[in-house]
């Protein structure tokens, strides 16, 4: 049965029938179809297994992801601590395969024909598909720190902003850094890929050298004029955990790096490090912001909150950090698994015929470790606002953690074994 | 057509009800939002310490969110996170975990 029998609706009188098309009330269709997803992070994982989970298997989904295995930023920062491994983060995309159906194929995607609606890969394959999902995530502007353009360089000042390699590279480079020595972390001009990441990062370094290389100082440079979350719990545990070990200068914009000499160029001074870790400026991911998809400012894409598509290209969603984001909205993980779940909503409506659902919702929360064992938590909620067009913080709802406390602690990793359960369990 | 029929009654019964029910999927759609900590469907990760939803009462499940929201529930975050929906919203939800099983 594909549509409601025409003689049958017209039965409801007039009103109704308008009524029910007004509010796309038409149960009687099933979503059919295929769906090309790029990118198996947060965004990409959950809206894969939510599409198959919610059509019961009638909608094919595509997965390309060019890494073998997904390996998880959140709690990523404790394996640089030395608290966790990369094993503890890294999760295998089997389940999503062979429990859920979802086709994975390891491959990047390098191309998107719109009217064609195909999607080229790397290897030389092509892809057709009903409905795309982009969820590209973040990429870096070498440009805005030239001396770090090569790979070479790259290698030798790291950023660790996509959790993996680079991961376990910092977190070698401090283990070989001699006691004494200084950590430096540059922090990009707002909006970055999770807010307050970097001031965790800080916090882990400085718990790590407090107990292993007493002497040692973290140097925190933010181009920012001030913390950029949950600031008044960060400084609270800089000053009563790390108060000889952390140092915070607001408004210290990178220009550049001495890559040989280990030294961040700023406006006026250089400052050297033993272990500088360079969080560069980011845009879209390259497969949204080369293909045509309206940006803003250049760098983020822009789409419609009730399904995630593009505002410029029909039938291509975009997901997570590559977007321009709703107000006061952070590129989280906890906020792209989200936008997975609208736009697999929105996508099945209209792969059925029907109109999104007006009155989508999501949810962020973030838990920031603050050493090996407390934890602070910012949580904030959002709904569609047909005024505005876009989905906006509920005046009264979120919030931070009244205290840094060893209770979040736990929760954080139950947050993490959940929502990685959630993507690809 | 006797699905069709059906079908079209359920979604004027919603209509009638409430205007939330404008799409019959809203009650999944809202508690998925919650399922990043509490697990999909409110399966939760045996073992994580977080709150199983699946099959609770809905009449609990909703005074429990009612009690979050008016404070006479203590949180560490619970609190914060439900204030950002409506009652009605609340509802939905509840009903949705109440029926998995």
């Amino acid at each position: 049965m594909k549509n409601i029998n025409r003689r049958d609706f017209l039965k409801l009188g007039a009103g109704a029938a308008a009524m029910a098309g007004l509010y796309g009330c038409t149960s009687g269709t099933r979503a059919s179809g295929h769906v090309v997803v790029v990118g198996g992070g947060y965004g990409g994982a959950t809206v894969a297994k939510y599409l198959r989970m919610w059509s019961e298997g009638q909608v094919q989904v595509t997965l390309v992801e060019r890494n073998t295995d997904f390996v998880s930023c959140p709690i990523s920062n404790l394996v640089i601590g030395g608290s966790k491994t990369l094993a503890d983060i890294t999760i295998s995309y089997a389940n999503l395969q062979h429990k859920w159906g979802v086709r994975v194929i390891r491959d990047e995607a390098v191309g998107i024909d719109a009217g064609a609606r195909k999607v080229k890969l790397a290897q030389g394959g092509e892809l057709s598909y009903d409905r795309l999902v982009l969820s590209p995530g973040i990429d870096f502007m070498w440009d805005q720190v030239p001396a770090l353009k090569s790979a070479e360089a790259q290698q030798q000042i790291l950023h660790a902003w996509k959790a993996g390699p680079q991961t376990v590279a910092l977190r070698k480079q401090l283990e070989d850094m001699k006691d004494g020595g200084v950590y430096a972390i540059t922090i990009p001009k707002a909006p970055y890929r999770c807010p307050p990441g970097p001031y965790e990062r800080a916090c882990l370094v400085a718990n790590y050298f407090k107990t292993a290389k007493p002497r040692s100082k973290v140097l925190i440079l933010d181009a920012n004029e001030d913390v950029q979350s949950k600031k008044a719990l960060f400084t609270k545990a800089w000053s009563d955990l790390y108060k000889d070990i952390i140092e915070y200068r607001p408004n210290s914009e990178l220009k550049d790096v001495d890559v040989a000499g280990k030294a961040a160029v700023l406006e006026f001074d250089q400052v050297k490090a033993d272990v500088l870790n360079v969080i560069p400026p980011q845009r879209a991911g390259q497969i949204a912001a080369s293909t045509g998809l309206k940006l803003i400012n250049n760098r983020w894409v822009d789409v419609n909150w009730l399904s995630m598509e593009s505002t410029s290209t029909p039938g291509v969603h975009v997901l997570g950090d590559a977007l321009f984001p709703a107000p006061t909205m952070p590129k989280s993980g906890h906020m792209a698994n989200q936008h997975g779940k609208l736009a697999a909503a929105a996508i099945l409506n209209l792969l059925a015929g029907q109109e999104p659902n007006p009155a989508p919702v999501l949810m962020n929360t973030c838990y920031s470790f603050v050493d090996s064992k407390n934890v602070i938590h910012v949580a904030s909620v959002h709904q569609y606002d047909a005024a505005t067009k876009t989905v906006q913080p509920v005046k009264g709802a979120g919030g931070v953690s009244a205290a840094r406390n060893e209770l979040e602690g736990k929760i954080a990793m139950a947050w993490a074994q959940n929502i990685w359960a959630d993507m690809l369990t | 057509m006797k699905l069709s029929h059906i079908a079209a009654a359920f979604c004027l019964a919603g209509m009638a009800a409430s205007a939330a029910a404008a799409d019959p999927h809203l009650g999944r759609n809202l508690a998925a939002t919650c399922a990043n900590c509490h697990g999909t469907n409110g399966k939760a990760v045996p073992g994580s310490g977080m709150d199983a939803l699946a099959g609770m009462e809905k009449e609990k499940l909703l005074q429990k969110l009612k009690d979050f929201k008016s404070g006479v529930k203590p949180a560490t975050i619970m609190h914060q996170i439900s204030k950002g929906y409506t009652d009605e919203q609340m509802d939905l939800i509840a009903a949705y975990y109440a029926a998995q099983k």
